[in-house]
């Protein structure tokens, strides 16, 4: 195994919670949440074999992962969804653990469908600062966006998930 | 009511079980693996994107990962098998060939020997020293011995049809001399008349009639009336007596 595939062997093992949560979050379903961080990780993977060392290590991980995933999300929705390999089988069913208990895992399939639903600029921003709790400065950079758009788009993503109409909550 | 805190426990969902590992087979960086019932009962086969690489009849799966990482040096994890490939599992150890396998890793030479191997019919034996003229190296008799003792895919590459000329059956990677001749067994070679007649000395099978010689277990010679074989000692002394090699089995140098 060469240096970029124990790199990102590491890099898997590291993140691949954090990018499942923000697939689904983003996707709304474990299956489609599955293909989005696959592919997230695969592009990550071609990316690296190209990359100098230096390049490699200067790497956010973390806000290169969330920059890669929201692009597969986006480039889905436009209906270029790239071929994967066929997943099969059910996806094994993870019980809840004790830190769960308030929230089964039903119940946070139907958050992440509801999350999902909101528009896209609503719903990215709400998942990089609340699901994904990044800073407001990080969500601005991996969406590209100024930091004040950020912060308005979680605003009225959050109020869209309430259910308000009117601007008199936080 | 969404609160922040139902948000945040929904960022800390796992990955399902698995998840990096199928990812490691797509990328290419790992093989996967899965046990089938066959009928040489339970046999672990790992695969990548090149084919199947490796297959033994661990006694487990533990077993199976710790020997696939030591011997072929990469990363492995337990998976769902393609659709297909269990029937094309069971069609391949039934004589028809339908896999295709990765053999990076092993040197041009244990390919040569193993892809050599692999043109032997089901139901058929040849010695190691055909496996070393066949791939044009006819003095490296013992180092074919010592990639076939090496060969990762037993079963599949039909290590177990290379036997001793001399009455021997030969040493198996797949589960020593008695699994060897039971596999052989099974597609059908007379083992122990096979012992009997190379430790008599006698090396071919030739037809009075055609003035042809084989390999005794040769498909070509199967049908020849019992009053019309000849056994032969040696090629000299069949060629003396008229006969020429057989094209099919190729048991002597290629008929000038």
């Amino acid at each position: 195994m060469d240096g970029t595939e124990r790199m990102f062997e590491r890099m898997v093992n590291e993140h691949q919670h954090r990018v499942f949560a923000l697939s689904l979050a983003l996707t709304g379903n474990r299956h489609d949440a599955e293909e989005v961080a696959q592919d997230t990780f695969l592009r990550a993977y071609r990316a690296l074999c190209t990359y100098s060392p230096d390049r490699i290590r200067e790497l956010k991980q973390k806000a290169w992962l969330h920059r890669i995933a929201l692009n597969v999300v986006r480039n889905r929705v436009r209906g270029v969804r790239p071929r994967l390999v066929e997943l099969n089988g059910s996806e094994p069913d993870h019980s809840p653990g004790p830190e769960a208990g308030a929230l089964l895992k039903a119940d946070i399939d139907a958050l992440a469908t509801r999350v999902a639903a909101l528009p896209a600029r609503y719903r990215d921003a709400v998942v990089l600062r609340h699901v994904q709790e990044l800073s407001y400065e990080e969500a601005a950079n991996a969406l590209g966006q100024p930091v004040g758009t950020v912060k308005s788009n979680v605003h009225r993503g959050l109020k869209l998930l309430r259910g308000e109409e009117d601007d008199h909550a936080d | 009511m969404t609160t922040l805190i139902d948000l945040k426990r929904l960022g800390g969902v796992k990955a399902p079980a698995g998840f990096a590992g199928r990812l490691m087979a797509h990328v290419g960086m790992a093989d996967s693996y899965a046990s089938f019932e066959t009928v040489l009962g339970t046999v672990y086969v790992a695969w990548n994107r090149q084919g199947v690489s490796a297959a033994a009849r661990s006694a487990s799966a533990a077993e199976f990962e710790e020997w696939f990482r030591k011997d072929v040096g990469r990363q492995l994890y337990a998976a769902d098998p393609p659709a297909d490939l269990a029937a094309k599992i069971s069609d391949e150890l039934e004589g028809r060939r339908r896999l295709r396998f990765d053999l990076r890793g092993l040197t041009e030479f244990e390919q040569a020997v193993l892809r050599k191997t692999r043109e032997i019919p089901r139901g058929e034996i040849r010695p190691y020293g055909w496996v070393a003229r066949e791939i044009g190296r006819p003095a490296a008799v013992r180092a074919v011995g010592t990639a076939l003792a090496n060969n990762p895919i037993p079963y599949f590459i039909p290590c177990h049809r290379v036997v001793r000329m001399d009455g021997q059956i030969g040493n198996y990677g797949g589960g020593g001399p008695e699994a060897k001749r039971a596999i052989l067994d099974m597609e059908g070679v007379r083992v122990t008349r096979m012992e009997e007649l190379a430790r008599a000395g006698v090396r071919y099978q030739g037809v009075k009639t055609t003035k042809i010689f084989c390999y005794p277990t040769c498909h070509t010679g199967r049908h020849a009336l019992e009053k019309n074989i000849v056994w032969l000692h040696d090629e000299a002394s069949a060629r003396a007596a008229g006969f020429r090699p057989c094209k099919v089995c190729r048991p002597g140098a290629v008929a000038s």
